[in-house]
């Protein structure tokens, strides 16, 4: 599958004209998900599955932040958009702009952390929580 | 969903909890409703979260296929195939025939089952109980048929890295050809139950209706995406295994309505005994694993590989830094994208038509959740 490394500033901008008919009709967003490097400078790896109906291909796009930077959301292009970027941001902190809803939207809302990240510790989660919610201590 | 006041005393938001006998699962709905229509729905979902993408960080590649199965688990057999082909294609190798023909019988078998059990439930949800009794009777016999081959009913783990660990039982083509012989006339049976049903076409036609480019754009795949007028099935337009090789229509349906997605799923199940009849004949003598090594360490690089699950497209990314563990997993969950359609689909029915329009985008929340 071609891949293509784009950068933050243009995503929005590449995303509308790859959906145009010159671009490719890249109609469906397939997925949208990231992944944590963290020894990179850049951190977060957010990557766009994207499917042409017409000419049927795939194009994955990768955009490439650190961890404090903000990307563009493309829920304007594609409304798939609006639950995965939620996912996201929940699993990895990664903060969107322009997206109407950023909220989590798999661990509860007051949860603190960010799960998928390569340095959350599995056996020491969110103990506040653990502890106020479920009686326990965390890690057992 | 919009701002509410104090004092819009038409505006009622009422919530359809975790706990609901047609939610098909935990699931979460906010509804905002004007007397009984709904302005708006909110999903809250994560119930079920087992952060299985985490698992798999700290597993190797033979060690989480059995997790896979658990996300879909009334059709762990896909899963398993979609993961299963995804490492397949990041290790390059090639599977044998008669593993490939395997694979679809039981995947189709599988699509079947999964089928059934919508179409049970569904119409249990609508409330026609008598459906979900003959559908169960049918989908026992597909479990057992699983059952003889690999140990299990429902979470299967039926396949491997590079092939398959069993080779069929003796009397397995017997069993699955007598299986789609009688399971041919029992969709007409279903069909005459429901099809032309006054109350059922009253309570699905012009339920939840979603445009094909509203599908498109909401990003929804499968039946839901069949059934809004939009032909593409990822077994026609991008073959793995040996779809490319067997002869099968895709059903499509109109209108975009639940009474077409209905119908789209009742000729799927037609198409999937097409297949499996044509993947019986066309099973020969061979191995049923590929060249694989003892230990699974594919070269550093990244797939994405999705196959037609019965819910939908099915995708698997899967990133590998060389080592036995992968390094990021990530599920494209049919489930999880076209339950966001749920919100555009309800605006304007009645509250009872929540519950119709939940079960047809048929949804588990073991995939929604992960």
């Amino acid at each position: 599958m071609p891949s293509l490394n784009v950068a933050k500033e243009h995503l929005v901008a590449v995303c509308q004209f790859l959906k145009g008919s010159e671009g490719g009709a890249y109609t469906l967003l397939t997925d949208e998900t990231a992944a944590d490097y963290p020894k990179r400078q850049k951190r977060f790896d957010v990557v766009y599955h994207l499917y042409s109906f017409e000419r049927n291909n795939r194009l994955r796009l990768r955009v490439q932040v650190g961890a404090e930077e903000k990307v563009p959301s493309v829920t304007s292009v594609w409304a798939t958009a609006n639950w995965l970027e939620r996912e996201i941001y929940d699993m990895f902190g990664v903060v969107y702009e322009g997206h109407p809803d950023l909220k989590r939207i798999l661990m509860p809302d007051e949860w603190a952390g960010h799960p998928l990240r390569k340095d959350y510790d599995i056996l020491k989660q969110d103990a506040e929580w653990v502890k106020t919610n479920l009686g326990i201590e965390s890690g057992q | 969903m919009p701002e509410t006041t104090f004092l819009d005393a038409n505006e009622l938001v009422i919530n359809m909890g975790p706990q609901h006998p047609a939610t098909h699962g935990v699931l979460r709905v906010k509804l905002k409703l004007d007397g009984e229509r709904v302005l708006g729905t909110e999903c809250i979902i994560g119930y079920l979260h087992r952060g299985v993408e985490k698992i798999a960080e700290n597993r190797t590649y033979a060690q989480f296929t059995p997790y896979v199965d658990r996300m879909d688990y009334c059709a762990a057999v896909t899963n398993g195939m979609g993961y299963v082909e995804a490492v397949e294609k990041l290790l390059g190798v090639e599977i044998p025939p008669r593993a490939q023909y395997t694979r679809m019988i039981l995947a189709e078998l599988q699509r079947i089952a999964s089928h059934l059990l919508w179409l049970g439930t569904h119409a249990l949800d609508i409330g026609a109980m008598t459906p979900v009794f003959y559908t169960f009777r049918e989908r026992e016999e597909i479990l057992k048929i699983f059952e003889e081959y690999c140990g299990a009913r429902l979470t299967t783990h039926a396949f491997r890295i590079g092939g398959l660990q069993y080779d069929l039982y003796d009397g397995f083509e017997r069993e699955v050809v007598k299986f789609c012989d009688y399971f041919l006339p029992k969709i007409d049976e279903y069909e005459q139950l429901l099809t032309k049903n006054r109350i059922w076409i009253d309570r699905t036609r012009k339920i939840g209706v979603l445009s094909g480019e509203d599908a498109i754009a909401l990003g929804v795949t499968g039946p839901v995406l069949r059934g809004s007028g939009v032909k593409w099935d990822i077994r026609k337009a991008q073959p793995y295994e040996a779809y490319d090789k067997v002869e099968f229509e895709v059903p499509t349906g109109e209108h975009g309505d639940t009474y077409d997605r209905y119908l789209v799923r009742m000729a799927e199940m037609r198409q999937s005994v097409r297949i499996i009849r044509q993947c019986v004949e066309r099973l020969g003598p061979g191995p049923i694993f590929g060249k694989v090594g003892k230990v699974i360490k594919p070269p550093v690089g990244e797939v994405y590989h999705s196959i037609e699950a019965p819910k939908g497209e099915l995708g698997y990314y899967v990133v590998s830094d060389g080592t036995v563990n992968p390094y990021r997993v990530r599920v494209r969950p049919p489930s999880f994208i076209n339950l966001q359609a749920l919100d555009k689909m309800s605006k304007g029915h009645l509250v009872a038509d929540i519950v119709a329009i939940i079960g047809t985008i048929d949804i588990v929340l073991g995939e929604v959740d992960r």
